[in-house]
Order: C-alpha cells, then structure tokens, then sequence
C-alpha cells in the first residue's frame, strides 16, 4: 500500500468514506473452531446492539445441534474445527502478492488484467479506481434515496431496517450452513430501494470494494420497495480465493409489490473451497426476482437459489450455469414455491461435466393449493464432455392445486465425435471446438449478463477447460 | 494435388476401403459415382482426418506432403475441405460467429472485423442466403437444402485449395442446385480441385468434371469422361457390377 499521505492527498482515505473505522484493521478470533465466546469476540468487535448478538448466540446453537447434512455433496473432509470464523479483512489486504497461489495469478495473467487490478482482485492492494467511480456513483445512488453500504455498516446506519427484515427470509435455523453464517456473518451488502426508484447501472458489490466482501461469511440483504428496479451483480468475476475452505454466505432478497430484482453473481473459486450457499428472495404481489448464477471453481458447491412467489402475478426466474471439471462436484439448481395465484416461474439449468467432474441438478417446485393458474417451467440440460463425466437429476416436484401448468423436460447431452470432427475440419484446433461447443451451450444463460460478463463467463470456462483436452 | 495409393480403411474391424486409389491434379475437377454403401463418405471422412477410421495400408499426400497422421484442423490449415453430407449441429454458436472463428483458424493473420463482415455479406450473396442465416444457431433447425448452401458458404469463406464434396446435391431443389453450383464455380480456376461425390449427374451439367470415377466396394472400379456419368444415369450399376464386381471381390 502507498504511504497514507497520498491517500490523504488523493482524499480517498477511507474513513471519509465510511467503510470502517481506522482503528479496525487488524483483527483475528485468536482461535480455529466456534464457540460461544468467539461469537461474543465478533460481535463485541464490530460494537454491535445487543439484539444482534443474541442473534448470533442463539443461531450458535442451531449450528452446532443440527448434523452435517448427508445429501448432496461429499462434505466428510469438512472440519468446522480447522477454521478461523472471523479474520478482520484489512489483514487480507496486508498479504503480499508473493502470497497469492500461483493458478490464480496464471488466471490473471490469461484475463490480461493489469498488475494493479490483479493485485486488488486478490486482495492484496488498494482500489482507488474503482473507489473514484463508486464514490461519484454512489452520491447518485443517495439522491434518490439508495441504501447501497456494507452490512456491517448497514446494521449501524440503518439498524430499523435491518432488524425488520434480517432473517425473515432465511431463518438461522433454516439449515446448518445458515445457522453457520448467521453466527458468524461478516461483510456482504445492505441494500434499499425507495419506492419507484429504477437503477439503471447495475449495483456491483465490485465497487463497494473493501474487502469485507470478499469474506467467507458474508450476508446479504437486499429490499426492493415498492414498483422499484435494482440489478445487483455480486463479487466480481476473477477468481476469489480464500485461505480458508469454506465460503458460506447467506443472501435474502425482498422484492415489494411490482418490483423487480435481478441477482447476479458468476464466482471462480479456487478447487479447495467448499461453497455452501443459501440464496432465498421473496416476490410480492406483481413482483418479479431474477437469479442468475455461474458456479465455476470450488471442491464442492451446493447451491440452490430460491424465490418464494407470495403475491398474486409474481414471477421468479432462476438461470444457472455450472462447470464441473476434475475433483470437483457442483451440485446446483433452484426452488420455486407458488403460493398464490397467477404466479409463474421458469428454472433454467445448465451443467458442464468434464473428466471427473460431477454435476447435479437438484430442484424444488412446489405449487400451494390456491395457487390457481400458476405455470412453471423447469428446464435442465447437461452437456457431458467425455466418457468419465458425470450427471444426476433431482426434480422434486409437489404440487397441491390442480388448476396449473408445469413443464419440466431434461436433456443430457454429449460432445460428439462428429461434431468436434466438423468443427475442426473447419481448422479450429480441438480446444478451441470443444469452447466453441461449450460456449454455445451456456449461450442462453451468457446473453442474459451485461456483455462484459458474458464475455467473462465464456473466457473463465475456456481457462478452466485448458490444459485438459486429450 | 491429392494423391491416394492403395488406401485400405477398417472400421469397428469392417473393411471399408479395399485398396483404393485416386489422384487428383491441380485445378481439376472430379467427380466420384457409386452405389450406397460402397464407401464414398468413408473415403471423404479419412481425407478428411476422422479420427474414427482406422487406416491399415495405403498413403495419402496432398500437396506432396503426408498427410495420413494430421489432425484435421492441420489438414483444413493446409487447404483441404469436406462439404459432409450430414453436417452437425452446434447449438448456441451463431453461423457468423463460426465463419469469423473457422476463417481467422486458417489464416495467418487474423481478419479485422469490419472486413470479415463484407467478406460474410458478400459470399452469403452469392449462396443467396438471407442475412439473418447469419445470426442463426450453426445448422440448428436448418432444411436440409439450407445445411448444403451452409456448406458451400463456409467453402466460399475458408477458400480451400482442395474440395471434398460428400452428396453436396442430394435433396436440393433445381435452383438451389444452381446457386450451389455457382458457389463451386466461383472457386473453379487453375489453384482450385474438387472432388464431387454424387449420385446424379444432373449437378455435373452444372460443374463439369474432368474426371468420372465408379466406386464399388471400396475401390475405384473403372473411370473416364463425363460420358460415363450419363452412361451410369442410364444404366444403373448392374452392367458395373458385372463387369467390374468380381475384380472387387477378389
Ligand atoms: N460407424 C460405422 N460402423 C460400422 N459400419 C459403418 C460405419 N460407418 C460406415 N459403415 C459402413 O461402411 C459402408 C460404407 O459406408 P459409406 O457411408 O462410406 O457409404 P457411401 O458410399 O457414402 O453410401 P451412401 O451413398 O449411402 O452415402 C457401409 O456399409 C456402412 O454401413
Ligand atoms: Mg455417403
């Protein structure tokens, strides 16, 4: 980092814009594993009131009462001893670059992104662009009554709302990886919409670029108020590693009557990361919730994405795409549950298996009885690269009124001889047909990002897929 | 130009090609008759680099060079082409997205963008193509007369040196059969070959062959002038068989 002085000149210090007080910096929980005084220890740390602490404490407990769970994924080399719950991030950025892992430079160097950048990607620098741009940003943002801040911030500027709303869509004790974050949460976005207010740039927590949202635990929470828009585009796409195995982050989404909100978040993560993650939004009345999400990197993800559609005419839409290569076990998809009328929604999967990689499709649909007229549609497709790859379908489906419409069909697909053949006799070089197959397979999901992503999301997949054609 | 001497083809332990030969010279064109069966997409598939077939004897040399162990990627790079008689389907990849990536794969030097646009526009003109094929998914939905112009198309765009036409005219309409024709003839000077596998001479009254080859069984059986296609359009295979079958058999 430069000497403090420029960053004064430069008046990008950043205690003038709020992202946390000096004196935080450096902070560690001076032991591996959770207990109930290392929870004190955070929450004391970060001075939060005391209803959040009793929170944390009580979601403690649920933690540690329910069994890890036995579905999905392989998590038996999980050890929830071996891990540091709370690492203050400004220790992060104290790392050097020479501590960066060695594929995750290479990745860089592949994006062509500038040393700089790279440095503040991996954490280990400063952001000052991107600070420039978010502060002009987000003076925007504040005229018209955005709240766009860390949580932790969040929870202090804007404790009413948090309190109202924390939690009420993922309960702590939703599941064992929820109570885990609501324990130990850290960092993640607070977000408020007024009412009729439209974003039109999307929301990227790439800009609010402490590196508190870069945590293993981070929490989420996003209120769309009434008739309003917000697209939220989560992380940032080059690689995020952590030191540590396990990302666990819980997100809720509230979208009011008529608003709209997109979620969107492609993550690289390196292959030693289990990424646990429950995402959950609720849709009122004539509200529409949008999730779309790119599960690349990572030992083992599982990850299922819901939208609660409370209101009459809601819609949800969950668009998802997983790249599987060897090792790694991406167990992916979605939940809808209709519980009113006239609700629709549409789950898009895509999975990409190579060598022993292993994907699976695990969906929820659920219909309420008096959810009269609702219509779904689940659609999944798997697109195996070789022989040893793997695939599995789990479409749960339960429905409870009979004046519906539902759809599911599931496709598995192969790369075929023939069509690699046809390509290359166009003289495009193995690799680049195998891309070329791939990149139009996850076509469908790439066109609904911002360009930039889509072009990242297809350049991410060829880097993971190099090296291991043949 | 292409050179092929004694080519024996196996596959899944079949014999395919039993001994076939063929040479092709520069700028000529030829054309390859034979019953269904007798291994003519066989052949095109090994010129083309397969990696299905099994070759056990035989040499092919394009251009002086060996070429049996080249991938076909090597083998498009150095100018060969094979307009399949069953293109694939690529989901997700648009038709101008494919020529952008195949022609820029075979060039030295990537073309700008703005110039493999015209490029585009202006060989789809000449297939007659509507422009909008060009944002369509790569053979995805296509008729069966709109995957053969395709074909031709990407041969108009990759400028090959060396054409392997597999049933190019099977299943097209009579113009289309003539806007085919046009796109080969466009290529057709001293640096152009082409081998026009085909089951009807009617496309040779189109593109006239220098060169009538009958396949049976395998190998080329007995060649000659564009006479011969006629003759064969008259005759049927029979007389072939009679004459030439029990040679293939031994
Ligand atoms: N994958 C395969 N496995 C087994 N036999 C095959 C395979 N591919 C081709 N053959 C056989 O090889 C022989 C030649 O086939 P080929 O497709 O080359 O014939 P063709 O001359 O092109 O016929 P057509 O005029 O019908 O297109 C046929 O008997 C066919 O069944
Ligand atoms: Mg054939």
């Amino acid at each position: 980092m430069p000497e403090d002085k420029s960053i004064q000149e430069l008046g990008l210090d950043e205690y003038k814009f709020g992202f946390h007080d000096p004196e935080d910096y450096f902070f560690k929980t001076p032991r591996k594993g959770i207990d109930p005084e290392i929870v004190a220890m955070i929450s004391k740390h970060k001075n939060e009131p005391e209803w959040m602490l009793e929170y944390r404490l009580k979601a403690l407990e649920s933690f540690l009462s329910k069994p890890t769970p036995q579905w999905g994924g392989d998590l038996s080399d999980l050890d929830f001893e071996e891990i540091y719950y709370y690492i203050r991030p400004m220790e992060n950025q104290g790392r050097s670059w020479d501590d960066v892992p060695d594929d995750i430079k290479n990745t860089f160097e592949k994006l062509g992104i500038p040393q700089a950048e790279r440095e503040s990607l991996a954490g280990v620098g400063a952001q000052y662009e991107s600070e420039v741009v978010y502060h002009s940003l987000k003076e925007e943002w504040e005229k018209s009554g955005v709240v766009f801040m860390d949580m932790d911030s969040g929870l202090r500027e804007h404790e009413d709302l948090v309190r109202e709303y924390f939690g009420t869509i993922i309960p702590a004790d939703d599941n064992k990886f929820s109570a885990l974050n609501s324990a130990v949460w850290s960092g993640g976005s607070f977000v408020y919409v007024p009412p009729g207010v439209h974003i039109d740039i999307p929301l990227q927590a790439y800009f609010r670029i402490n590196a508190e949202n870069m945590g293993q635990f981070e929490r989420t929470l996003i209120i769309a108020d009434e008739g309003s828009y917000v697209h939220y585009i989560e992380g940032c796409t080059a690689p995020t590693y952590t030191t540590n195995s396990l990302h666990s982050a819980v997100v809720e989404l509230i979208a009011k009557p008529n608003a709209r909100i997109r979620y969107s978040t492609i993550q690289n993560w390196s292959h030693n990361t289990y990424n646990l993650v429950t995402k959950r939004a609720v849709a009122e009345e004539n509200a529409t919730v949008e999730w779309v999400d790119g599960n690349l990197g990572s030992k083992l993800t599982m990850k299922y994405p819901a939208v609660y559609l409370t209101g009459e005419g809601a819609r949800g839409e969950i668009l998802s795409v997983a790249y599987a290569g060897d090792g790694q076990h991406q167990d992916a998809g979605g939940k809808v549950v209709h519980a009113a009328p006239n609700t629709s929604s549409l789950i898009t999967s895509k999975s990409i298996s190579r060598g022993t990689g292993r994907s699976t499709y695990r969906g929820l649909l659920k219909v309420h009885e008096g959810a009269v007229g609702a219509k779904s549609r689940v659609e999944c497709d798997a697109l195996l690269l070789d022989e040893n790859a793997r695939t599995d379908t789990y479409p749960y489906i339960e429905i409870e009124e009979k004046k519906v419409n539902t759809e599911h069909e599931a496709t598995v697909s192969k790369v075929g001889e023939d069509q690699l053949f046809y390509l290359m006799s166009r003289g495009l070089s193995e690799e680049a047909a195998m891309a070329m197959v791939v990149n139009g397979f996850i076509e469908p999901i790439a066109k609904e990002l911002p360009l930039e992503y889509a072009i990242e999301l297809n350049r991410l997949i060829q880097l993971e897929m190099e090296g291991s054609v043949g | 130009m292409l050179k092929i001497d004694n080519l024996h083809v196996e596959i899944e332990g079949g014999e395919i090609l039993k001994g076939l030969g063929l040479e092709v010279g520069k700028g000529e064109i030829h054309a390859i008759m034979g019953p269904n069966g007798s291994g003519k997409s066989t052949l095109s598939n090994v010129l083309m680099g397969h990696p299905r077939y099994d070759v056990t004897d035989g040499t092919i040399e394009f251009m002086g060079e060996d070429v049996m162990e080249l991938e076909a990627d090597e083998r498009a790079r150095l100018g060969m082409f094979l307009a399949f008689q069953y293109p694939s389907e690529v989901p997700g990849v648009s038709v101008a997205n494919f020529l952008r990536t195949a022609v820029n794969s075979v060039r030295e030097k990537e073309l700008a963008p703005m110039e493999m646009y015209r490029l585009i526009q202006e060989k789809m003109k000449i297939m007659q193509m509507d422009p909008k094929f060009a944002e369509r998914y790569l053979n995805e939905g296509f008729s069966g007369g709109e995957k053969k112009r395709n074909e031709i198309l990407q041969m108009l765009m990759l400028e090959p040196k060396l054409a392997i036409m597999d049933e190019t005219d099977s299943g097209l309409d009579i113009d289309a059969l003539q806007v085919v024709s046009k796109g080969v003839n466009e290529l057709r000077g001293p640096e152009f070959s082409a081998v026009i596998i085909t089951h009807y001479q009617r496309i040779l009254r189109y593109i006239e062959p220098d060169h009538v080859h009958v396949m049976l069984d395998g190998r080329i059986v007995t060649s000659g002038g564009k006479d011969l296609a006629l003759q064969l359009e008259d005759k049927g295979y029979d007389w072939v068989r009679q004459e030439f079958g029990s040679a293939a058999q031994s």
